[in-house]
């Protein structure tokens, strides 16, 4: 087995190979803006330092989230056109649980990323495999009491320090934690979900209130 | 390099996602699926909806054109795709996907601009584009008068809206009489039962010391809403026919008045029009009369082709490819405001006949 794993729902754009056993290459940018043109060449860059072809790929995991939605859908869409054009299933994994994946910490914690406006995409562990609660978008001070005493992995973490004041590694997601979470999880014969993006929230559209009126009063 | 290239075009620059295959000039496929449905009851395209909507739509899309087409990607000579102008969320989703494709099936990429196009689709219609081609681009999102001596190298902007796009007017006054949205369709309907010199609304950029082939439509726009807005508070019944078939008419006389004045000033005796409002039977009329008095032949190729779809881009990637033009880049970019005179965007790569289609421009 060959996945090729993606994640750009968060600032990092980060692609990794993972043969069944063990990551075979990897590579992790952070750029928030620049998602669309980072993508395809990691792809390259990762597939050409493990002498493999795209077509020897057997499956793609891609990070669904959640994330701001423009960064996010690049991942998204790329994983799912490989996997129209290659033939091969295209699974899906929430990007929190991939950051948890990574996460150094004994007992509970809670992953938290950046989600802009003055908020944070968050959701709480068990373990390193055990999401118990999220993920969900809030404001970091709403959230403050039920995550009061827990560690905190992830850049929204250290962003909001009154909230998260025991914030460690990792800051971003990587690739490979989501190409290894993946592979563990087929190995165990788990189906996993479909590769749809975890938005969180409605899309910003006014309604126009009738149309405005143009005639001085 | 085949000289009848089989390509996939895929639009995505605001609410259609679209996928067409052409082989050459032939259009195999032309496969669209529209969010116009989730943004009537904004009055407007919102963008997070419609890259919502092409997200999903697009595999199912690509897959649609590739039946419809009877071909196989294998097959295919390049992939081409929108890389502007456009919605920038949009573009993006439909550049990732053609990217991932043409990648993974080893295929050239030919990142296309959208306005270039409207004017290549024609090609599918009526045979090669004549050298050169006036071309009258109207939309909800463009109105746009282009002189192009080779649509893959060399399009240069006439005359542009200096305030909204033809499009937006039609979807402004629909809404000021309660019409719905999109206006385009339905002002058409009312005002071919009304009169269309019931009102004399202004038209816009037609004095002497205006700009010749700009266009104004905020003016004509603000003017149909204060005259339904008199008669309302006047308590008088508004005539919707006669309201829309006058506007639609001071829209369409100052489109094709325009056009055929640059054609006439810059010698050239093929007008095509294109875009949404393309589809207008008004605008059709009155460019075919207009142009047969001033000896142009008129190209309007068929409603289907004029709204936003894969084909044309496809039509532009086959003549990309037939060119031997340079491909674009993996780390190509979706550019909400790439400029109407570069017809696609090549790769950092060496690519001459660019360059000198630049330098030409400006001589
Ligand atoms: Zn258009």
């Amino acid at each position: 087995m060959l996945l090729l794993a993606l994640d750009t729902a968060t600032p990092a754009v980060t692609v990794a190979l993972h043969d069944g056993t063990a990551v075979v290459a990897s590579s992790s940018q952070v750029d928030a803006r620049r998602h669309g043109e980072l993508l395809l060449p990691a792809v390259d860059k990762v597939l050409s330092e493990a002498g493999l072809r795209l077509d020897a790929v057997t499956g793609v995991v891609v990070g669904t989230g959640p994330g701001p939605y423009t960064g996010l859908r690049v991942g998204l869409m790329t994983a799912d056109t490989f996997g129209l054009a290659l033939g091969v299933p295209v699974h899906g994994l929430c990007t929190l649980d991939a950051l948890a994946y990574a996460a150094d910490v004994e007992g509970p914690f809670v992953v938290a990323t950046d989600a802009r406006r003055k908020e944070v995409y968050w959701a709480r562990y068990e373990d390193r495999r055990t999401r118990v609660a999220g993920p969900d978008v809030d404001r970091p001070a709403d959230i403050a009491r039920e995550v009061a005493g827990l560690p905190a992995v992830g850049a929204g973490a250290r962003l909001y320090p009154d909230t998260f004041p025991d914030a460690r590694d990792p800051e971003h997601v990587g690739a490979a934690a989501l190409a290894s979470l993946a592979a563990e999880r087929l190995a165990a014969g788990e189906e996993l979900p479909a590769p749809r993006p975890l938005y969180l929230r409605r899309p910003d559209a006014q309604v126009p209130k009738n149309y405005k009126v143009v005639t001085p009063k | 390099m085949a000289d009848e290239p089989l390509v996939l075009g895929i639009e995505t620059s605001c609410d259609e996602t679209g996928v067409g295959i052409v082989r050459g000039r032939t259009l195999l496929a032309d496969a669209v699926a529209s969010s116009v449905d989730e943004h009537a009851r904004f009055g407007g395209v919102v963008p997070e909806v419609a890259s919502r909507a092409h997200l999903e739509a697009m595999v199912p899309t690509i897959e649609r054109a590739l039946k419809e087409a009877g071909v196989s990607a294998r097959d295919l000579d390049g992939v081409a795709v929108t890389a502007g102008p456009g919605l920038a969320g949009a573009l993006l989703v439909g550049v990732s996907a053609a990217k991932a494709y043409a990648y993974a099936l080893g295929k050239p990429l030919y990142g296309v601009n959208h306005l270039a196009s409207h004017i290549c689709v024609d090609q599918l219609e009526h045979g090669a584009l004549p050298e050169p081609t006036m071309a009258l681009l109207v939309s909800g999102g463009h109105s746009s008068l282009l002189l192009s001596t080779d649509i893959t190298s060399d399009v240069r902007p006439m005359g542009a809206t200096i305030d909204d796009a033809a499009g937006e007017a039609f979807d402004k006054i629909a809404r000021v009489l309660n019409l719905g949205f999109p206006g385009g369709p339905v002002i058409d309907r009312y005002a071919k039962e009304g009169d269309p010199d019931a009102i004399a609304f202004p038209r816009g950029l037609t004095g002497p010391r205006d700009p010749a082939y700009d266009f104004s439509f905020s003016g004509l726009k603000t003017a149909v809403a204060r005259w339904i807005e008199a008669r309302r508070a006047a308590g008088e019944e508004v005539p919707v026919r006669d309201v829309a078939a006058s506007f639609q008419e001071a829209v369409v006389d100052v489109l094709t008045r325009k056009a055929v004045r640059a054609c006439k000033d810059e010698g050239v005796d093929h007008l095509m029009i294109g875009g949404g409002v393309a589809a207008n039977s008004r605008l059709r009329a009155l460019a075919q009369e207009r142009c047969e008095a001033a000896g142009i032949r008129l190209r309007v190729p068929r409603p289907k082709l004029c709204t936003d779809n894969g084909a044309m881009v496809a039509a532009l990637g086959a003549e990309m490819v037939a060119r031997g033009r340079a491909a674009s880049d993996w780390d190509l970019s979706a550019d909400s405001s790439l400029p109407v005179t570069d017809p696609h965007v090549p790769g950092h790569g060496h690519d001459h006949v660019h360059e000198t289609a630049k330098e030409n421009l400006y001589s």
